[in-house]
C-alpha cells in the first residue's frame, strides 16, 4: 500500500514525461556525484578535532572560563521563557502538532550526531536546552496560560529579561564585570546583533513616519539621512566608525570598539527598515486614518493603535528579511578587526596545530549562521500566521 | 499581533526608551590621556592603568592567535607579555586588540593601544611621515618561494615560464614581478586573494611554486600531506624586518619598550634563561650583574624596576626561548638571520652599562 502511493508519488511528479525523466536522471547522477563526494570528505578527508578542541571558543571566545556559568543561566533563562511563551501562544492548539514533532526529534537526533565530533558536552547541552524548552512549554500552556498576569505582561517580561542577561553577561553592580570589547565569538555576534536589531526597529520606524511628516524640517532630514545612508557601503560605515571616529574625536572619548560597531550597524539598518516601514505605512488605505481621527483620536494614539500595527504586520517579511541580512553582515566586523564568529575563526586557523583545517571550521559556522537564520525566518512564519 | 492594545502601546514605548539609553551608553567610555609630554609619558599611563593594551594580529601562525584555551599566544604576543611582566611583574596584565592592515596606525595615533606588535615591517614611511617609532626588530623574514623537488626549481632562473602562486594585492606580488623583471624572465602568475586559496592550488599542482614570507612558507610545509617533497629555496626576495612600535614622540615609553626588547637578546647573549635564572642570583660577572639589576640603577633611571630584565626572563624567556617555542618547534623554521651576532645572525644589542 504504502510503496505504492510511494511508487505512484515518483511517476506522478518525476516521470510524467519523457522530458521530466531526462531531467531526474540527470539530477539524479548530479546530485549523487556532488553528494557522495561531500560525504566521503566528511566521514573520511575531514578532521573534526579542530571543532571539537576548541568548541568553546567558537561559541563564547575569550569569555573568562570561572564565570561561564553567568552564560548558561542566560542560556536557561532564555530557553524557559522562550518555551512559556510557546506554550502561552499556542494555549489554545496542540503544542506538538506535525511539524512541532519533526522539529524536536530532529534536534535530538542532530543533537547525538553532534557529539561525535564535537564532544559528548555539546550533545549534552543541547538536549538539555530542548528538554527545558519542551518542559517549559508545558507548563506555559497548562498553567501560565490561565495566569492573566503572564499573557498580559509576556512582551514586559521579555523586555526585563533582555536587560537581566545583558547585565548578567557584561556583570557590573555586585557581579565582576567583563569589558564588552573582550566578548569575541558567537557571543560577540548574538550580542552585537540583537543589540541593533532592537534599537534600529524604533529608529526605523521613527525614521519611516519622519518622511511621511508634513513639517518640511523633519522630512528633508529623514530623506536626507535615509537616501545617503542606501548610499553608502555597510563595510565604508563599519571602517569609518573603527578607524575615522577615533581621530575624529576628542582623546578624553573613545567609545568600546563594540559599542562603534554596534553604532555602525544601527545607523546603516535603520535607514533600510525605515523603506521596509514605509512601504507598508503607504499600504493602509486612508479611511483607517480618516476613521480614527473621527474617533478624536491625536496622532500618537492614532499611530500606535491604528496605523503602526496594521503597518508593521504588513511588512513582517521584509523586516525580518532585514533583520537577518543584519545578523549576517555582523561578520564584516571580522574585516575591521573585533572577534566575532568569523574572526574567532580565522584566529583558530593561524593556531599551528589547525593550519589548513578551514574547510571544516568555516563549514561549522556557515552551518551556526544557516541555523539562527532560518529559526528567524520561521518565527516570522508564526508572527505572521497568527 | 498583540492580544491588546495597550500592551502594544507600553512595548513601543519601552522600545523607544531602550533606545534612548542605549544611544546614550557611547558615553560609557574609557579615559585615555592627553597628548604626551616629558612628564606625562604613556609609560606612566601604561603604570597607572596597571594594564597594557597591545595591538596584535590575532591571525597569523606562530605570531599571533588564540589558543585552545583562548589565551593570546605566539611571538608577537610574547612580546607584549615582555613588557608588561617588566612593569608589573605578571605577564596576564594585557589586554589584546585585534588590529586589521588598515586600522593598526591609526590605532596607535589615536592612543587606543600602546604597543603595536603586529608583524609590521619596519619601513622607512612608516617611521617617518606615518609617525610611528620602531622598536628593535624582532623577527628578520624575507619573500621565499617554495616548489616541489620534483620540479627541479632551484632559483629564479628555473622559474622561467613556470606558474607561481601568490597572493594578490601584497607586497610579494610585486617584488616577484620585480624580480623577474630585473632578471628578463617571464612567469605566470597565478593570483588568489587567500592565503588558504595559495596552499591548496599549491597543494593541488595549479602550480609549480608559491612564494609569500618564508616564515608562512615553512608553516604551510609542515602541513602539505608530503612535506619532505617541497623544498623553501634559500634566496631570499625582500627584506621583512617586523618590529614593534609605538606612537613618535614619547620618549620614556619608546625607551621601555626598546630596551625591553634588546634586553630578550642580550640575555640570549648571556646565557640567561627562564630555568637557569636563579643561578645567576649569586654571580660575580659585573655586567650581568648590571643587566640583572642586582648591581647600579639602570632600570630605576628610566622609571622601570631595577630588576626588570631579570622578571622579564622569568615570565616570557630570552629571544631563544620565546623564537623556539612559537616558530622554531612549531614549523622547524631555522634561525638563519634570526641567530645573534656572535653566532652569524643579525640579533644585536646594544650594551647594558
Amino acid at each position: 500500500m504504502l510503496e505504492n502511493i510511494g511508487i505512484n508519488w515518483i511517476k506522478k511528479n518525476l516521470f510524467n514525461t519523457w522530458y521530466n525523466s531526462i531531467l531526474t536522471i540527470i539530477s539524479v547522477i548530479f546530485i549523487s556525484w556532488l553528494g557522495s563526494g561531500l560525504l566521503t570528505w566528511i566521514f573520511t578527508t575531514a578532521d573534526w578535532t579542530v571543532l571539537k578542541d576548541n568548541i568553546k571558543l567558537f561559541f563564547v571566545g575569550t569569555y573568562p572560563v570561572k564565570l561561564l556559568w553567568r552564560i548558561y543561566l542566560s542560556l536557561a533563562i532564555i530557553t524557559i521563557l522562550g518555551g512559556i511563551s510557546w506554550g502561552i501562544i499556542s494555549s489554545k492548539t496542540n503544542l506538538f502538532n506535525k511539524q512541532n514533532l519533526i522539529i524536536i526529534f530532529s534536534i535530538s537526533i542532530t543533537s547525538i550526531i553532534i557529539s561525535l565530533p564535537l564532544g559528548r558536552q555539546t550533545g549534552i547541552t543541547l538536549l538539555g536546552l530542548l528538554i527545558t524548552i519542551i518542559s517549559s512549554g508545558i507548563i506555559g500552556q497548562k498553567y501560565l496560560s490561565k495566569v492573566s498576569f503572564f499573557t498580559k505582561w509576556l512582551s514586559l517580561i521579555w523586555v526585563i529579561t533582555f536587560f537581566l542577561v545583558t547585565g548578567l553577561i557584561e556583570g557590573g553592580l555586585f557581579l565582576e564585570p567583563v569589558k564588552i570589547d573582550n566578548f569575541s565569538g558567537l557571543l560577540l555576534t548574538l550580542f552585537i546583533a540583537i543589540i541593533s536589531i532592537v534599537i534600529c526597529f524604533p529608529l526605523g520606524i521613527l525614521l519611516a513616519l519622519g518622511r511621511q511628516s508634513k513639517l518640511p524640517i523633519i522630512r528633508w532630514l529623514s530623506i536626507g539621512y535615509i537616501e545617503i545612508i542606501r548610499a553608502l557601503p555597510l563595510i565604508g560605515i563599519l571602517f569609518m566608525a573603527q578607524v575615522m571616529l577615533p581621530l575624529i574625536l576628542p582623546p578624553e572619548v573613545r567609545p568600546d570598539r563594540v559599542i562603534r560597531a554596534i553604532c555602525g550597524l544601527i545607523i546603516f539598518a535603520s535607514a533600510y527598515l525605515a523603506e521596509n516601514i514605509r512601504g507598508g505605512l503607504q499600504a493602509i488605505p486612508k479611511g483607517q486614518t480618516e476613521a480614527a481621527k473621527a474617533l478624536g483620536l491625536n496622532t500618537p494614539l492614532m499611530l500606535t493603535l491604528i496605523i503602526l500595527p496594521q503597518a508593521i504586520k504588513a511588512v513582517i517579511p521584509a523586516i525580518v528579511g532585514q533583520f537577518i541580512s543584519l545578523f549576517k553582515d555582523t561578520s564584516l566586523l571580522a574585516i575591521v578587526g573585533l572577534i566575532d564568529l568569523l574572526g574567532i575563526s580565522q584566529s583558530i586557523l593561524a593556531n599551528p596545530k589547525f593550519i589548513g583545517k578551514y574547510a571544516e571550521v568555516y563549514l561549522f559556522i556557515a552551518l551556526i549562521y544557516w541555523i539562527f537564520c532560518y529559526t528567524m525566518s520561521l518565527a516570522s512564519k508564526k508572527v505572521e500566521n497568527n | 499581533m498583540f492580544k491588546n492594545k495597550g500592551n502594544f502601546l507600553l512595548l513601543t514605548l519601552l522600545i523607544l526608551v531602550t533606545a534612548l539609553t542605549a544611544c546614550t551608553q557611547p558615553t560609557n567610555t574609557t579615559k585615555t590621556e592627553t597628548k604626551p609630554t616629558a612628564t606625562n609619558s604613556r609609560l606612566d599611563t601604561v603604570k597607572t592603568r596597571g594594564k597594557l593594551i597591545c595591538g596584535v594580529n590575532g591571525q597569523l601562525p606562530g605570531f599571533s592567535f588564540v589558543d585552545q584555551n583562548g589565551q593570546y599566544s605566539g611571538m608577537d604576543v610574547d612580546i607584549c607579555k615582555a613588557v608588561a611582566a617588566a612593569l608589573f611583574d605578571d605577564p596576564t596584565k594585557v589586554e589584546y586588540r585585534n588590529l586589521s592592515a588598515q586600522e593598526r596606525f591609526t590605532a596607535v595615533q589615536s592612543g587606543e593601544v600602546d604597543l603595536l606588535a603586529r608583524n609590521t615591517t619596519w619601513t622607512i614611511s612608516r617611521d617617518t611621515s606615518v609617525g610611528m617609532e620602531f622598536a628593535p626588530t624582532t623577527f628578520y623574514d624575507g619573500q621565499g618561494i617554495m616548489a616541489t623537488k620534483a620540479s627541479g626549481v632551484k632559483s629564479l632562473d628555473d622559474l622561467s615560464n613556470k606558474s607561481v602562486c601568490v597572493q594578490s594585492g601584497t607586497t610579494t606580488e610585486l617584488n616577484l614581478t620585480d624580480q623577474m623583471r630585473k632578471l628578463g624572465l617571464s612567469y605566470i602568475p597565478v593570483v588568489f586573494d587567500d592565503a588558504d586559496a595559495i596552499y591548496a592550488a599549491y597543494q593541488e599542482g595549479r602550480c609549480d611554486a608559491a612564494t609569500s614570507d618564508r616564515s608562512q612558507l615553512v608553516a604551510r610545509r609542515a602541513i602539505l600531506p608530503n612535506p619532505g617533497d617541497h623544498v623553501v629555496l634559500d634566496m631570499v626576495l625582500s627584506k621583512e624586518p617586523l618590529a614593534p612600535m609605538v606612537v613618535n614622540g614619547d620618549s620614556p615609553w619608546f625607551d621601555t619598550v626598546k630596551w625591553v626588547t634588546f634586553s630578550l637578546i642580550q640575555a640570549e647573549e648571556f646565557g640567561i634563561n627562564s630555568k637557569n635564572l636563579a643561578t645567576f642570583t649569586n654571580t660575580e660577572d659585573p655586567s650581568i650583574r648590571r643587566f640583572l639589576g642586582l648591581e647600579g640603577q639602570l632600570g630605576t633611571d628610566m622609571g622601570l624596576p631595577n630588576d626588570f630584565t631579570a622578571r622579564i626572563i622569568k615570565h616570557v624567556g630570552n629571544y631563544g626561548e620565546i623564537y623556539d617555542r612559537n616558530i622554531g618547534k612549531p614549523f622547524q623554521l631555522e634561525r638563519g638571520p634570526n641567530k645573534l651576532w656572535t653566532e652569524g645572525g643579525l640579533l644585536y644589542s646594544p650594551p647594558f652599562r
